[in-house]
């Protein structure tokens, strides 16, 4: 059986786990973690990067008009 | 801070005019001014810009049109009714479609043939000549079209269906109902309907598969999606195959995928009509659908829905119910949105609207500090 990993796709842009003093970064810059894009912790990338409820993905994405762009969510438990 | 594509474009600029360190720093300057004059104030309504901005061309779109593509026919919802079908989030889309890549190696005419004629489904209906009841035996019996596949349309019966004795016969099917007694008539035309709708060959879903070349490389596209099971055949590029499914492709992929299709189609969807729309407004659309971390809709059961504001979701659509509702739950409202100041003629927190005065209390302070002291004296 053919195993794929759903990170590869092109559609799928890079996913990575913010560590402790980033995230103090960030709250220092948008305030309060709550107010971030949400992710579920259900969520396919979220399992491969085996992260938990609380923690913050930091998602590096391809855009046409800046070439890269960064984008935060915070991971939730679905139904939250 | 300027974005990454602006600065490959000076650091390209820079090599190609020879420019050294200082004159490159003055551009560098130059630039973040221009791009800090173009960006939009804090404060400037984006979100009514982009509905005008998206809006305004849809009004141009097709009503009803399909496209028809290639000689097999395949038709794909396109114009307004798709754009409605993308911003709706709708769950069932009217045509759902997969675009197929194979890996190098498979990367030929014939081989990409070969492998659109293996998925397309084959049901048990559509290798059958012939099909009748034996209502005494409580048996069916099956004359399929091609005797050689005799072997395997039965054995895909005797695995889907229980309580059945599947036997052969001179190339034809025979389906015998364990079952001997109080055998209802109807039932055995249920088990008829069963066995005809069973998928002997090709993925379940994929209806109808054509060949296209693209850019040196041999594509399928499928009328009928099943991301899914296509991803896990050998043949197939895993990194490039995509489904116009937004939630098959969010279940498969996650938030950020569907949100990149998102994008992707509803552009793709203006750009075929001619019309150009600036991508940045569908960027913006896109990040509001996939904020709660699964796709919501625009509209009242999804983004204008979870409004805050009683008022401001009274405004949109259903003003008794949401009145009724607000008035039986206690719910306050904190004017904090556009609409509802709006409505009550106060300043909505927009443009200069969204700031308040502040004083720099600090020299005050001192001054009067000074002032005491010299008094004192």
């Amino acid at each position: 059986m053919k195993k794929i990993d759903v990170s590869k796709h092109e559609l799928v842009p890079k996913h990575e786990i913010v560590t402790e003093e980033e995230k103090k970064e960030i709250v220092e810059k948008y305030g309060s973690l709550k107010n971030l894009p949400r992710i579920y912790s259900t969520d396919p990338q979220v399992k491969i990067l085996n992260a938990k409820p609380g923690d913050v993905i930091k998602i590096t994405r391809k855009s046409e008009t800046a070439g890269e762009t960064i984008y935060y969510r915070i991971v939730i438990e679905k139904g939250e | 801070m300027l974005p990454k594509k602006i600065l490959d474009e000076i650091e390209k600029v820079s090599e190609e005019m020879k420019l050294n360190e200082k004159q490159k720093e003055m551009l560098v300057k130059a630039v973040e001014e221009e791009y800090n004059k173009s960006r939009f104030e804090p404060g400037e309504s984006i979100g009514i810009l982009a509905a005008q901005s998206i809006s305004e061309p849809a009004t141009q779109l097709t009503m009803r049109t399909y496209h028809v593509a290639g000689s097999l026919g395949i038709k794909v919802t396109l114009g307004l009714p798709r754009l409605i079908e993308i911003f709706d989030a709708k769950k069932k889309i009217e045509t759902p479609m997969m675009i197929i890549y194979l890996k190098k190696e498979y990367n030929t005419k014939e081989k990409a043939e070969e492998f659109a004629n293996k998925i397309i489904e084959r049901r048990v209906y559509d290798l059958t000549k012939n099909i009748s009841l034996d209502l005494f035996n409580f048996s069916i019996q099956i004359e399929p079209r091609d005797k050689r596949k005799t072997e395997k349309i039965a054995g895909v019966i005797e695995e889907k269906i229980g309580g059945v004795k599947v036997k052969v016969k001179e190339g034809n099917i025979l389906v015998e109902m364990k079952k001997k007694e109080e055998v209802q008539v109807t039932e055995l035309q249920k088990l008829k309907d069963d066995i005809l709708n069973l998928v002997v060959e090709g993925i379940e879903g994929v209806t109808a598969a054509i060949v296209r070349s693209e850019e040196n490389r041999w594509l399928i596209q499928t009328l009928g999606s099943n991301l899914e099971k296509v991803l896990m055949m050998e043949e197939v590029d895993e990194t490039r195959t995509y489904s116009n499914d937004i939630y098959e492709v969010y279940e498969i992929f996650g938030i950020e995928a569907a949100r990149n299709l998102i994008v992707r189609e509803a552009y793709k969807t203006m750009q075929e009509q001619g019309l150009d729309v600036n991508i940045r407004y569908l960027y913006l659309l896109a990040d509001i659908m996939t904020w709660s971390g699964e796709i919501m809709s625009i509209g009242r059961y999804g983004v204008a829905g979870a409004k805050h504001s009683v008022l401001s979701r009274a405004a949109f659509e259903e003003t008794i119910k949401h009145l009724a509702r607000a008035a039986i739950r206690g719910e306050v409202d904190e004017f904090k949105g556009m609409f509802e100041n709006v409505m009550i003629g106060q300043v909505a927190p927009t443009g200069t609207g969204m700031f308040e005065l502040v004083v720099k209390r600090e020299k005050d302070e001192r001054e009067r500090k000074d002032k005491r002291g010299s008094e004192g004296k």
